[in-house]
């Protein structure tokens, strides 16, 4: 029993109360807090991933109750990877200058800083749990969080925020519908039990109903491509560091919840042969990832064609869970990994430029490049990546997928894989074009435009460096961290 | 939107009747949730209740001094953090989260320590439900505070 996993929520959680009750009096100490409690927890969670690596899986019995009893917090491979994705992203949005990332700074007393450590918590609980229910409290803590920090972005954002907590409120609903249909089955609410007394129960329609309830409602979450409406309102909406965090991590705990599901709570061959679910969610996914890419080309707004660009590339997460195959899920995690890191970085560039130029069209970037050269080489990187091009790391995952394609004998998905990086390639050439080769316009906003303050652009520079880490560094993941998630799935 | 007071005099008085009882049984409830029907929850909600009358009939300028709502936000994040203290400080002591039979309390042990602990995060959610229900009330009805 190892106290890891909590000593990972507990900071994020006690600074977010405690950052609300000191941002009634200053604001300074509210932020100060915040950066303490999240650099807490990103100190736990990379002890957490080293624990893991060392000794395997660390439990922790809330309250001391033993499950099934209690509730456990489990930190394996897979919830590790998470974790550290998830505070380290969260870290890189704090420190960047709210000013340019909300578009304001947050009056006193407002509890900004409260509700995006409270969402980060809600994260992280989500992927530590080893809690049926427990997971889907989690779920509605970083639901409702989100759903007031996109209001933050304006009288479009609110709309845009309602129509995500109609649709995501659903999610939930379809959520908790299918763990009680497994509660009232197996009678327990403990993973790792629902894991043993359900094969026994695998040909009931309540079981079938539950499996299919809970991928649904994660569907909606994770914005795959028919329950993908909310999703590019509420993200080029919502302020430019509120979609980062939104685009980097929080979708993407979604596809966590489908993957805790097939390999832990039900067997994958439930998924894969029973019912054919991991089929569904691949084709699904596929006509989604060439959808995503066109209408991303087809928008003039920075920020809304990067959240088109979210459905394509989130649907690339769920191919990797619909090839259902060891190379391929390899290839959906390490996307979270690679997408965590490239769509925060353009994220945070987009509210740099709005911030420094008041631009927020790709038309009017025109001779942007040489203004900005530290920011736009950042922006470089992380558009090379997003295409694939070998060095950075966006380029592993999809040779990741390509194999598990390969491997599985789909054909189809290993053109669409191909087609969509043509695509990317498309609408990410042509804001470099217009950066850097691109005659300047007399737009005032353009001639007058300089670096932003080296506050904005080390947090964008971090990312960019961590890209092409990542990408030096990807067959060391793979081999230590994700080999031992996926080595459960049927090869072949 | 609730600008002035409410002219009636019998709902003056009835109100200023009630609210008192309603904080009694609501403290009541929620110092009795470790051993019987009741509990942080819903004492939190009965407490938060006799405020929100209070705005009600007194409107905005007079239960705004009488309870102003920064201090809603206030007792709602320290009802949080009397939670979360109370998960954390077993930990430190070498507990699991939430373990209560390790707080420090000196001279109680056993089930009677437990009992204390359960009583502990009682009050911490009382407090953190009072707060933010009052809080939700002040945000619907509208106005910058």
């Amino acid at each position: 029993m190892s106290s890891l996993s909590i000593l990972i929520l507990a900071p994020l959680l006690l600074a977010s109360f405690l950052a609300t009750l000191v941002g009634i009096w200053r604001l300074t100490w509210a932020y100060i807090i915040t950066i303490i409690g999240i650099a807490l927890s990103l100190a736990a969670a990379s002890a957490g991933l080293f624990r893991v690596l060392q000794e395997g899986t660390l439990r922790h019995y809330l309250g001391g109750w033993p499950p099934p009893f209690g509730i456990e917090y489990v930190l394996d491979h897979l919830s590790a990877f998470m974790a550290i994705i998830i505070v380290f992203i969260g870290f890189v949005i704090v420190i960047y200058p709210p000013g340019a990332g909300l578009y304001h700074v947050p009056r006193k007393g407002v509890p900004m800083y409260g509700l995006v450590l409270l969402l980060i918590s809600g994260l992280i609980g989500v992927v530590v749990t080893g809690d049926l229910f427990n997971l889907f409290v989690f779920l509605e803590i970083y639901s409702l969080a989100s759903y007031a920090l996109i209001t933050l972005g304006g009288n479009r954002a609110v709309v845009a925020s309602f129509r995500y907590l109609v649709l995501g409120t659903i999610a939930g609903g379809f959520y908790l519908l299918g763990i009680g249909f497994i509660y009232f089955s197996t009678g327990t609410l403990n993973m790792a039990d629902a894991a043993q007394l359900l094969p026994a129960l695998y040909s009931s329609p309540t079981v079938v109903a539950a499996a299919a309830l809970i991928v649904i409602g994660m569907g909606i979450k994770l914005a795959l491509f028919p329950l993908h409406v909310w999703l590019p309102d509420a993200h080029s909406y919502a302020p430019p560091v509120i979609a980062a965090i939104l685009a980097a991590v929080q979708i993407e705990v979604a596809g966590y919840v489908i993957v805790r599901m097939m390999l832990t709570v039900f067997r994958p061959e439930y998924f894969i042969e029973i019912l054919p679910i991991t089929s569904a969610i691949g084709w699904v996914a596929a006509a989604g990832i060439i959808f995503g890419s066109l209408m991303a080309i087809a928008q003039k707004d920075f920020k809304r064609m990067l959240a088109y660009s979210t459905v394509a590339q989130v649907a690339y997460v769920g191919l990797g869970i619909g090839l259902a195959n060891p190379l391929g899920l390899i290839g959906g995690l390490l996307h979270i990994l690679n997408h965590a890191f490239m769509k925060s970085c353009l994220f945070l560039i987009a509210g740099g430029i709005r911030f420094q130029t008041g631009l927020h069209e790709v038309s009017q970037f025109a001779g942007l490049g040489r203004k900005m050269p530290l920011m736009m080489t950042a922006f470089t990187v992380a558009a090379l990546s997003m295409v694939g091009i070998p060095p950075t790391c966006g380029f592993f995952s999809k040779w990741y997928l390509i194999l598990g394609s390969v491997e599985a004998g789909n054909w189809v998905f290993v053109a669409v894989i191909l087609t969509s990086s043509l695509l990317t390639a498309v609408y990410f050439f042509r804001i470099l074009e217009k950066l850097f080769a691109a005659p300047p316009n007399d737009d005032e906003a353009v001639t007058k435009a300089t670096e932003p303050s080296p506050k904005i652009v080390v947090p964008i520079l971090v990312l960019a460096i961590g890209i092409l880490v990542l990408g030096l560094i990807n067959a060391l993941i793979v081999t230590r961290v994700l080999w031992p998630v996926v080595a459960l799935l049927p090869t072949g | 939107m609730i600008r002035q007071r409410y002219q009636s005099i019998i709902i003056q008085s009835i109100c200023s009747l009630l609210i008192p009882f309603i904080q009694l049984f609501a403290i009541y409830v929620i110092l009795h949730g470790h051993y019987g029907p009741g509990g942080g929850f819903q004492g939190g909600v009965l407490l938060a209740v006799s405020v929100l009358l209070q705005r009600l009939y007194l409107g905005k300028e007079v239960a705004y001094q009488k309870f102003p709502p920064k201090l809603a936000l206030a007792l709602g994040a320290v009802g949080m953090l009397i939670f979360g203290l109370a998960g954390i400080v077993p930990m430190a002591f070498g507990g699991s989260f939430l373990d209560y039979a390790y707080l420090p309390l000196p001279g109680v042990s056993g089930a009677e320590l437990r009992y204390l602990g359960i009583l502990i995060v009682e009050l911490g959610i009382g407090l953190a439900v009072f707060g933010t229900l009052v809080l939700i009330f002040d945000n619907f009805i509208g106005g910058r505070w």
